[in-house]
């Protein structure tokens, strides 16, 4: 029998700085045992807990797209133990996985139909292994159009900065990038994500809305997207919530009698409506 | 198979023949309190006592476990993955409750799609023993739980004390070949299943407490924002030893110790009565104060779990009751609920 605690042993081909604060950074990860990479099957959503052995162990998104198979990708936030753990290793260091877990968002509801992405600060990475499966040219044709709003308080703290030069020349990809403040050489929008949403006022026509961002982000995001008459089935959105065993069991990250870890993160706003509000 | 009986004084002996072929855990005496540990001998067994104060569910999933343990600086993760011992064991003793929080904990650890093999390992390779109670305690509430002095649920051998000898009803296969393979029972005749009546009917009279748990659980269905939580929490120390010693608590910790350069994850029990159990790395906690983590109490026994797998995580077994050091009554809890 499996055993769910165990994790597989991943090597740390390359770390990325993302911002310029230098908080976030990008860990792309290969299987030690090559042999291994065919059991982690994931779709865009799942998160895996990543362990760094002697310091503890944490639940991240996955940031890359099961369609570029070979390495597995997490964008961390420096702010607790583990992440300060995470980001003090180096190219080549060896760190646990064990996943993929949860839910993912879902494809085939999205297939035939507009897809409008709005992302916020570092919570872009779920949102990124989403656009990069949409973008995938076998799956491109899947989907209608596709949206993203994605934003920042400051230019520099845009995670994933030459992949979005690439998907700006994109004739198929409505994207708009926005920032609180802007710098000398910016030259996207100025303003708060939900503000830009307004004024680019994607269609809820046959349309899906995938959101994630902090907290207060999301706040004003959803009555801008109910405004604009995107049903509460149609907003999808994901949580974080603290979790240790990430299998159901360990009984912390809790919605009512949902188990965000298994149900989730992955909900609708109409899921989450019937929930209570405590997250 | 006919109701069997085993003497008393025979007792001894089938447990040490026990013994030679299975771990044996049975209620004991250790400083001061009745513990379920592993015995060496029949001669150790005390059986005039109500119930352990702390509930066996740690033979299963004990208080500290050890995940794995780790090598740093070496190849890759460096981890042993654990073997787990393939000795049957018995639990002798355990009262009905208890062997009923067993099978809510089935739910959780033996689930469909993720099963804990550090639990199942362990609870596929385990006879339990029950022993019903004749004289339940004050704060039993068993009955109100879908429980009972005698209930056989999670049992696979069922013992009622008739005096002088035990009246055993075997109730699963695994005890039935047990009953069979051991020259101590025999058949009970009339006589001691008469005296097994009186003895059980008089049990149920004495359970005296009654709380309405269907009737609850539609109350809780829509208490999430009552001012009822406002209050409750108030006279909580939150020192969590009613989640330490409830059968059915289960929520756990996961942690890493190292010393040079030898490593091990180990998993310990927690509970949703701590501030810290909730709290993210950011500072955000979704259960701040004691208002939320007595309501996340509350509903996840009474609501969220009978939601999730039909069955209330409570078995009425009162040693929440017992130990509580500020008198907060689950009874009366729910009782207050029944009346919001």
């Amino acid at each position: 029998m499996k055993n769910p605690y165990i994790p597989l042993a991943m090597t740390a081909e390359k770390i990325v700085i993302e911002t310029d604060d230098k908080n976030i950074k990008t860990f792309s990860l290969s299987f030690l045992n090559k042999a291994e990479e065919s059991s982690f099957n994931y779709l865009p959503g799942q998160f895996a807990q990543l362990s760094v052995l002697g310091e503890g162990e944490a639940p991240f998104g996955i940031a890359s797209s099961p369609t570029q198979p070979g390495a597995l990708e997490f964008t961390v936030n420096k702010v607790g133990v583990l992440t300060t753990a995470l980001h003090n290793l180096e190219e080549g260091a060896i760190i646990g996985i064990r996943g993929p877990l949860g839910n993912c968002f879902p494809l085939e509801l999205f297939k035939g139909k507009n897809i409008v992405i709005v992302g916020g600060g570092f919570a872009f990475t779920t949102l990124r292994s989403l656009l990069k499966y949409i973008l995938y040219h076998e799956n491109r044709s899947q989907f209608s159009n596709v949206t993203v709003i994605y934003g920042a308080r400051r230019p520099g703290l845009l995670l994933y900065k030459d992949e979005f030069k690439q998907w700006e020349a994109r004739p198929d990809l409505g994207l708009y990038l926005t920032v609180d403040q802007a710098d000398e050489g910016w030259r996207g929008k100025v303003g708060v994500v939900p503000n830009v949403i307004k004024e680019v006022a994607p269609s809820p026509e046959n349309a899906y809305a995938v959101v994630c961002g902090p907290p207060i982000m999301i706040k004003f995001t959803l009555p801008v997207l109910r405004q604009l008459g995107f049903p509460p089935q149609r907003i999808i959105l994901s949580l974080e919530m603290k979790m240790k065993c990430g299998i159901g069991k360990c009984g912390r990250c809790n919605i009512g009698n949902k188990y965000v870890c298994q149900a989730g993160p992955v909900f609708t706003l109409a899921q989450l409506n019937e929930l209570s509000s405590e997250y | 198979m006919k109701e069997m009986k085993i003497a008393k004084s025979e007792l001894a002996r089938f447990l040490d023949s026990l013994i030679s072929e299975y771990k044996v855990f049975a209620p004991v005496k250790q400083g001061g309190f009745i513990a379920f540990q592993e015995i060496h001998s029949g001669s150790e067994v005390l059986l005039d006592y109500v119930n352990s104060k702390k509930p066996p569910k740690e033979i299963f999933f004990p208080q500290s476990e050890v995940l794995f343990n780790y090598r740093l600086g070496g190849e890759g993760l460096g981890i042993e993955e654990p073997t787990f011992e393939d000795k049957p064991m018995v639990i002798f003793g355990i009262r009905p409750c208890d062997a009923r929080s067993l099978v809510i904990f089935d739910n959780i650890f033996n689930s469909q799609e993720y099963k804990d093999v550090y639990y199942t390992a362990k609870r596929e390779r385990t006879l339990v023993m029950a022993i019903g109670c004749n004289q339940p305690s004050s704060t039993c509430f068993c009955t109100s739980l879908g429980g009972g002095p005698f209930s056989t649920d999670g049992s696979d051998l069922l013992l009622i004390d008739i005096d002088q000898e035990y009246v055993v009803q075997a109730v699963t296969d695994r005890g039935k070949q047990l009953v069979k393979k051991h020259s101590q029972f025999r058949e009970a005749g009339r006589r001691s299943l008469s005296l097994m009546r009186k003895v059980t009917q008089r049990a149920s009279t004495l359970i005296k407490s009654k709380v309405e748990t269907g009737e609850t659980k539609k109350k809780l269905d829509g208490m999430f924002e009552d001012p009822f939580w406002d209050w409750l929490h108030e006279k909580c120390l939150g020192c969590a030893v009613c989640t330490y010693l409830c059968p059915t608590c289960h929520c756990f910790d996961i942690a890493d110790e190292t010393l040079d350069q030898m490593g091990r994850r180990v998993r310990i029990w927690d509970t949703c009565s701590f501030p810290l159990f909730t709290l993210e790395a950011s500072g955000v906690n979704p259960r701040p104060t004691g208002k939320e983590r007595m309501r996340q109490r509350v509903m996840h026994k009474f609501k969220y779990f009978v939601d999730n797998h039909n069955v209330a995580a409570c078995v009425g077994c009162g040693r929440c009751i017992k130990d509580c050091p500020v008198n907060l009554d689950i009874r009366t809890v729910l009782n207050s609920i029944l009346n919001r």
